[in-house]
């Protein structure tokens, strides 16, 4: 019987076919240019050849296929905002997220948790209650509850009065969910693939050539392609690849640092948020805990741990799950994040005729990418940014209209 | 454990620190224009390399400024302001104002 498995497994029959081409040599000119083959630019791809018929397509990308800031988020999707137009825009990305292993063909491991968002004081209790209201309005489920209800969604999690930080209440969002973030961009990247867009993969921009209001050629370490649209979607790197075409943003780069634990038999079916104790916990289809925190204290170009970043964050982890303290950490990393001054992404057309922008990301991309795959698709194809990118525009801080979402995008600040 | 240097207070733990972000010249309150401010206000340098920055000794509430490579995480050189603001810088006053 084990030769017979091995002969099975060795059939060339058995071989996966290769599903996202190798790199290509890179052509002269491309209707559509696309800099960055994460989620968010692979998205985009799939979109334009989808939605639109564009399929002179050519995605590039420095590194290797999602391996930036797609391989280093924590996975969470939800829609449980603070302004209503977060609350819109972030709601159709889980409507997408919803459908999208049918859509793709492909499984994301799509799964529905809820997502519970602790509040320790009162003020942070107003501010749930205030989401909950925002959310509710914009048809969006969630509902505030007390540790009785909590209780019952999360039976391990420390609910005793008789802590630093007691828990009394929470924002309940059942919509919640993890998915694979790899499989979101390899189905993405695949779905693209087939429809005629290229993927340069280890193809690096180096610069941009501009003449009048105009982006007209793209120099890459492999050769200078002429373009008709660009798109920067490049999360980590938005201020260096902004400078080549002579654009300012708000943005800070910030190293985001998580970890997982060795696996355990399930036991946490939601995902935990506090932002009070500057923590979010979730356990993967494999049994890891999947642990983040707030982000670096400073800015940084750079993907290097911190002891720091352990120490607090496991301090604080075992207020809330006493138990842990004898679980042991298996892989930590860390990515670099936009922070906006606003934590909004920023999104949409820019001063350049036909430069678009998909950067601003900090902690929250990875809940996007759909919804940001699609409208920025539409953003190019058109040339107009649509109604729901509106509030994310680039020119929103020289016009003082900022959207604020502070208190909902990420915890520890 | 990473550390810095506090002018004021000598090598501290890197968490008794706040960064302030980059030193950059302000507007001028009364002249001023709504882009300049919101140039200063919400726009980033964000430079890759060896950037100039406020920090603060929270402890203390001492304000100083450091030079790092936002590359390599390097600590370069903590100075008192005073080195770099040698004088008292007068703004324009709005007519009638105070």
């Amino acid at each position: 019987m084990p030769f017979g498995l091995l002969k099975y497994g060795l059939l060339p029959s058995r071989r996966v076919p290769r599903r996202i081409p190798p790199t290509p040599e890179l052509k002269p000119s491309y209707d559509v240019v696309i800099i960055g083959g994460g989620g968010h630019g692979l998205a985009a791809a799939y979109y334009l050849a989808t939605v639109h018929g564009i399929t002179n397509v050519a995605v590039l990308e420095k590194g290797y296929l999602a391996g930036g800031n797609t391989a280093r988020n924590t996975a969470i999707i939800r829609s449980n905002y603070l302004t209503p137009e977060g609350v819109r825009f972030y709601d159709e990305s889980v409507r997408l997220y919803q459908g999208l292993s049918n859509e793709l063909g492909f499984n994301i491991l799509y799964s529905e948790r809820g997502h519970l968002t602790l509040a320790h004081t009162d003020a942070a209790v107003r501010t749930m209650r205030w989401r909950a209201e925002v959310n509710k309005h914009c048809g969006v489920n969630s509902e505030l509850i007390f540790p009785d209800d909590i209780r019952k969604l999360a039976p391990s999690l420390n609910l005793s009065q008789d802590v630093r930080y007691p828990i009394l209440a929470a924002l309940h969002h059942p919509p919640g969910s993890i998915a694979r973030h790899d499989a979101v961009a390899w189905g993405y990247a695949i779905g693209a693939a087939r429809r005629g867009v290229e993927i340069h993969q280890q193809t690096e921009v180096t610069g941009l050539k501009r003449e009048g209001n105009r982006i007209v050629a793209v120099e890459t370490n492999r050769g200078t392609v002429a373009c008709g649209k660009v798109l920067q979607a490049v999360a980590g790197s938005s201020t260096r690849l902004a400078d080549m075409a002579g654009l300012r943003l708000p943005i800070k780069t910030v190293p985001l640092q998580a970890c997982v634990s060795q696996p355990l038999k399930p036991f946490l079916d939601p995902i935990i948020v506090s932002g009070s104790l500057h923590v979010y916990i979730s356990q993967s289809s494999r049994g890891e805990l999947v642990m983040g925190g707030s982000t670096d204290p400073y800015p940084l170009y750079s993907t290097r741990s911190t002891l720091e970043f352990k120490e607090t964050l496991m301090a604080h982890m075992l207020e809330m799950f006493p138990f842990l303290s004898e679980v042991r950490l298996l892989r930590q990393w860390a990515g670099m994040a936009d922070m906006t001054p606003d934590f909004s992404p920023v999104m949409g057309e820019t001063p350049l005729d036909n430069y678009y922008l998909d950067a601003g990301w900090g902690t929250w991309g990875f809940k996007a990418t759909p919804v940001c795959g699609k409208r920025m698709a539409e953003t190019v194809a058109t040339g107009k940014a649509p109604d729901i990118l509106h509030a994310f525009r680039l020119s929103r801080f020289e016009e003082f209209a900022q959207a604020g979402e502070r208190g909902a995008a990420s915890v520890g600040h | 454990m990473k550390t810095m240097t506090c002018p004021l207070n000598g090598v501290r733990n890197i968490s008794e620190f706040v960064c302030g972000g980059e030193v950059r010249a302000m507007p001028d309150p009364a002249t001023g224009s709504d882009a300049e401010w919101a140039d200063y206000v919400f726009m980033e340098n964000n430079k890759a390399g060896v950037v100039r920055e406020w920090w603060c000794h929270t402890p203390t509430s001492f304000w100083f400024i450091a030079e790092r490579d936002t590359v390599t995480d390097e600590i370069l050189r903590t100075y008192p302001a005073g080195e770099v603001f040698t004088a008292r810088r007068d703004f324009a006053s709005k007519e009638g104002g105070s």
